[in-house]
């Protein structure tokens, strides 16, 4: 009996980053070897993340056999010859390459939506997605339902933006389509910009069709003919995925003049971003489309009154955009089953940090923190202690482990100082300092800011100066309550959304690690060991055997000692970089 | 060189090009922004030049120098900080002794960049070299792959 | 019209007017260092924000619609306190010269931090320097002090359509700046300066030529072309050392390069001031009267001899209109030639 075999190979960015082309050509000539008749598939794509969203186990394979799946983990293309041998042409499963337990428990508690055809489908097939029932939700909009029927549907659903703020998706098309004008846009947002999140990245990797067929409906609602899809030059696997979608889509008469032979024309153009964080602010990013100057300018008026070129337009996040095509198909009772009572459906995130398991993740709004982490993230690495979780970037802030019971929703998040945010969620543990991490967020808010207006421009950088000192060990009695007034006048003060919350990493850091703060300013310590300045390496003759090791790695000869016996290290030499500590064989370096 | 930047202008008449358009394709053909072809193309389509500087100083994807053989990008974001990005980077600049403040080798073969999260976070930390993506990446493993360059 | 209430001051308004203007109308003080009323609205400052009842954030002012049954509120403990640390801040990143600042008792910063009096600075640290300097021969440009109101990116965009300036980098290393850094080169219709808040943009010519407070004001038109602009002459020991203008005059307070520099003339030494006739070789100094009756003797004699057509007329845009008229009138009617002319053309 001929055996039917399929080959899927992650080949998203983390995909590609662990070989996946290697592994592909080696299947592609093992099987050729071996005279066997397979199918091979460029599966999903972002870091593959769509179907498992595992990235950090990349390269991972699918052998399906006859219907039967066997994931395996870590593939090497040395390691393909005996995958085939044994398992293809043998029949009996290589064990200790295929995925374990953990990875199912990764999968259990997720709710995909936005993901579930993600890994399933090919993205560079149109058919794939076809398959699967994409674009049956456009062709149900075209010929069935009015564009305000349309606009309910959303709304009813309960579906808001998934680019950070939240605003209800229905009722800005809602917007867009009472404003009289000729010429409207809809714009979808891939300016992912947020440091630690990868979500919208995966999604066009993985889906552009789904991204595609929510822009066309999103199109219809609002009655807009032309789209842009405004996203990071640095993000060239996507472009090339969305590229093709395109072209495919055009081609089989969902995008166009008269889409599926109906009377309403519409075309998307890609408008490459250049670079600047604070191109996903709305205003920004039109200035950009526009080829000016990413900065964001005074709302009122909002976009969806003066847009684009002045006219009304509509601007989406891409995870947003991508559960419209489901909604529409399944109902908007269906999405709204997920979730609590003011946030509805799935949410994305980017896990990622000292968790042990890493990677893409949709879950639905409402699940704690706690089962994030635990349950699908498998906890913490080297089973550490949990110290916090950041969630939203840098305009987000850090949830302390006390709090990790809180549901993740858009309301409950932002009560506690942080936000949902575009979806990144960094777990840190008991050797992240957060004063120094507080330090990081300003020093990428700082370089990102446009510089138009005074909090933000000169305010942050003050912020950044003052969170410096304090890591540096020259923090100021008052320096705190300095940086929560500045802090809150930034929030106030700033003309957009990115000085309105780059101090939030601050503040929340102050409100739930105050002590560490302290730690730094009176008694010149990092309680986590992070900060340089205030760390001292020192050798503890009890465990010293006198190897040398240490002296010889210390790029400053700082240490000093005669063999087998124990050394020292000067410590007006010592430049701190822990060279020695990570050497030492016999953990005889203390740090702190 | 003109006939390059006659090349741009008209795709910039084709498809409704836009200031940041135009750098973007002089950025890809030349690696940088050179002086002459903004003056250039600021003649031809009567934007002051100041405009064209403007935007050419505000998105990080544009360089008003040329930049080495070899771009070396470390990933900057979140995950990839804490999970040692800083360290990547110091060996780098040790390594390949390029003064503080600077960002290019002097013989012009290595240019060390930094990027805000090229979200691959979960392989953190992440190291483009010359536009293939390193994950999980150390000093060590870092050092060895420019010595292949070298 | 619409109707506001504006610190429980009932104020009646245009439909599209701004907080700001809406506020200036009512004679009700809103800080500011961004807007111009001449410019279009900018947000850049934060200055002006204002709380505008059932708005869930403050809002800027000069951004703002008007709208009927609005209530604003201009002042209170959170804006006062959100104001002074915005100057504060500015002046974080200003070099603390006043003392011999050309601005100094004409800047709106300093006019700011004395409002707030602010002595102490809270929020020290690294201040953008610039070594280069502008060699241009009008415009000094000290960018130091330039706190990014945006003010001469826009003039020079907006009114005089040239954008000889823009905005370059981003964050705390934003920059005003020809493009490349180079040496500024427009027209010189200074018209920046006129907008700058600060010392950043000063008149070279100005330089070191008298303090603020010493300086005698005199509205005149200018003499040079004949739109007759409104301009105010800044005299310090009896020299015109600037020009300003006034934005509530009928150019609206903008001029170009000779009426804004163009001054240099009225106290040049080649400037004659007394009649001279040359007497032996030799110019003398005469009376107006003998002047006057020795050239009228003499176009007399020409015109006689070899008709008025061998006359012609030559004045100077730097004459008023109503010189330039008589001049024209006189060497027509009363020479009876039409060889006459200036360098504005008549």
């Amino acid at each position: 009996m001929q055996k039917e075999v399929v080959i899927k190979i992650c080949m998203g960015t983390g995909g590609i980053a662990a070989g996946g082309k290697e592994v592909m050509q080696a299947f592609i000539e093992e099987l050729k070897q071996q005279g066997i008749d397979a199918t091979v598939e460029k599966h999903c794509s972002v870091h593959q993340v769509g179907c498992r969203g595992f990235c950090a186990r990349d390269v991972l394979v699918d052998v399906i056999m006859n219907g039967e799946k066997t994931t395996y983990q870590f593939i090497k293309p040395d390691m393909v010859p005996r995958i085939v041998e044994e398992h293809i042409v043998g029949g009996v499963v290589v064990d200790e390459w295929a995925v374990k337990e953990d990875y199912h428990a990764f999968h259990e508690k997720q709710v995909k939506v936005v993901l579930a055809d993600c890994g399933e489908i090919d993205p560079e097939s149109i058919d794939s997605y076809i398959e699967r029932g994409g674009y049956e939700a456009l062709k149900r909009v075209l010929s069935e339902m009015s564009p305000e029927e349309v606009i309910k549907v959303i709304k009813d659903s309960g579906l808001r933006g998934r680019g950070g703020a939240g605003f209800p998706t229905g009722l800005k098309w809602e917007f867009a389509r009472q404003k009289n004008s000729d010429t409207k846009y809809i714009i979808c947002n891939a300016d992912e910009g947020d440091p630690g999140a990868f979500m919208d990245r995966s999604i066009i990797e993985g889906n552009p069709h789904s991204v595609i067929e929510g822009m066309v409906i999103g199109a219809y609602a609002i009655g807009a003919k032309t789209g842009y899809v405004y996203i990071r030059a640095e993000y060239p696997l996507a472009v090339e995925r969305l590229k093709i979608a395109l072209a495919q889509a055009k081609e089989k008469k969902f995008l166009g003049e008269n889409i599926l032979g109906k009377d309403f024309s519409f075309e998307i153009k890609i408008k490459l971003g250049a670079g600047a964080f604070v191109c996903g602010e709305e205003t920004a990013l039109i200035a950009s489309i526009e080829g000016r100057r990413g900065m964001p300018r005074a709302k009122p008026p909002f976009p969806v009154e003066k847009g684009l070129w002045g006219k009304p337009t509509v601007i989406n996040n891409v995870e947003t955009l991508a559960n419209v095509p489901y909604i529409i198909r399944n109902g908007a009772s269906w999405f709204a089953q997920y979730g609590t009572e003011k946030s509805k459906g799935t949410k994305v995130f980017a896990l990622t940090g000292k968790v042990k398991n890493t990677g893409l993740i949709e879950v639905p709004m409402g699940i704690s923190l706690r089962e994030i982490i635990y349950d699908i993230g498998g906890g913490i690495e080297g089973d550490r202690r949990l110290k916090a979780v950041q969630t939203g970037g840098p305009s987000g802030g850090c949830i302390p482990e006390s709090m990790i019971d809180i549901s993740v929703d858009y309301e409950s998040l932002q009560k506690v100082g942080s936000i949902v945010g575009s979806g990144g969620m960094v777990v840190m543990d008991e050797t992240d300092c957060m004063v120094n991490i507080a330090r990081y967020f300003l020093e990428f808010t700082q370089t990102e800011s446009c510089g138009k207006c005074v909090p933000c421009r000169i305010g942050t950088k003050r912020l950044l100066e003052i969170l410096t000192r304090i890591t540096d060990g020259r923090g100021r009695p008052g320096d705190i309550d300095l940086l929560l007034i500045l802090s809150e006048d930034i929030k106030a003060g700033s003309l957009c959304g990115l000085g309105q919350t780059a101090p939030n990493p601050v503040l929340s850091t102050i409100k739930y690690f105050r002590d560490e703060y302290e730690a730094h300013i009176h008694d010149k310590r990092c309680p986590a060991g992070v900060c340089k300045n205030l760390l001292t390496y020192t050798i503890l003759e009890e465990f010293c055997k006198g190897c040398t090791m240490c002296a010889r790695v210390c790029p400053a000869g700082a240490i000093v000692g005669e063999k087998k016996k124990p050394h020292r290290i000067v410590q007006e030499i010592c430049i701190k970089c822990g060279a020695c500590f990570e050497t030492c064989k016999f953990k005889a370096i203390r740090k702190g | 060189m003109e006939e390059k930047l006659n090349t741009i202008l008209e795709e910039y008449h084709q498809q409704e090009g836009n200031l940041v358009f135009i750098l973007q394709c002089l950025e890809k053909d030349f690696g940088y922004l050179p002086e002459d072809a903004i003056y250039w193309f600021s003649e031809q389509l009567d934007i002051p030049p100041a405009k064209f500087f403007g935007v050419a100083t505000f998105y990080a994807q544009f360089h008003l120098k040329p930049r080495g053989e070899n771009i070396i990008t470390t990933c900057c974001g979140t995950a990839c900080h804490v999970k040692g990005s800083e360290r990547l980077i110091n060996s780098l600049m040790k390594e390949l002794q390029i003064p503080s403040g600077e960002d290019t080798t002097e013989d012009g073969k290595f240019t060390v960049e930094r990027v805000n999260c090229v979200g691959a976070c979960s392989i953190a930390p992440v190291v483009i070299i010359n536009e293939k993506v390193y994950g999980k990446m150390t000093p060590d493993k870092l050092i060895k792959e420019l010595k292949r360059l070298k | 019209m619409i109707t506001l209430l504006i610190d429980g001051k009932q104020v009646e308004v245009k439909e599209g007017t701004t907080i700001l203007e809406a506020a200036r109308q009512a004679e009700i003080y809103i800080p500011t260092l961004c807007d111009d009323p001449r410019l279009e609205p900018y947000g850049a400052c934060r200055l002006c924000l204002v709380q505008v009842k059932g708005m869930p954030r403050l809002v800027t002012a000069c951004t703002t619609p008007v709208a009927e049954g609005m209530e604003v509120q201009t002042s209170n403990e959170q804006i006062e306190r959100i104001r002074k640390t915005i100057v504060e801040l500015l002046l974080s990143d200003h070099p603390n010269d006043c003392m011999v600042c050309e601005k100094a008792g004409d800047c709106t910063l300093q006019e700011l931090a004395y409002f707030y009096n602010l002595r102490e600075n809270r929020f020290l640290g690294e201040r953008r320097q610039y070594a280069q300097r502008d060699n241009n021969p009008f415009i000094e440009r000290d960018m130091e002090k330039c706190v990014l109101c945006g003010k001469c990116v826009r003039v020079c965009e907006e009114v005089q359509a040239v954008a000889a300036i823009d905005i370059a980098y981003r964050g705390f290393n934003a920059k005003v700046t020809p493009p490349f850094e180079k040496d500024l080169n427009c027209e010189f219709c200074g018209q920046c300066i006129s907008v700058c808040p600060t010392g950043a943009l000063i008149g070279k010519l100005s330089i070191g030529r008298g303090r603020q407070k010493d300086i005698q004001k005199v509205d005149t038109i200018c003499p040079y072309c004949g739109c007759g602009c409104n301009i105010t002459l800044h005299v310090s020991r009896n020299e015109i050392i600037r020009v300003s203008s006034s934005p509530d005059n009928i150019n609206e307070g903008w001029l170009c390069v000779k009426g804004r520099f163009g001054f240099k003339f009225v106290n040049s030494p080649d400037r004659l001031k007394k009649p001279l006739i040359k007497k032996n070789g030799k110019f003398e100094e005469v009376s107006w009267d003998e002047a006057l009756d020795y050239v009228a003797s003499k176009f007399r004699e020409i015109k006689d001899r070899y008709g008025p057509d061998a006359i012609g007329g030559l004045s100077s845009a730097r004459c008023t209109n109503e010189e330039n008229y008589l001049f024209q009138k006189f060497i027509r009617a009363t020479i009876g030639t039409n060889n006459v002319d200036h360098c504005a053309r008549y």
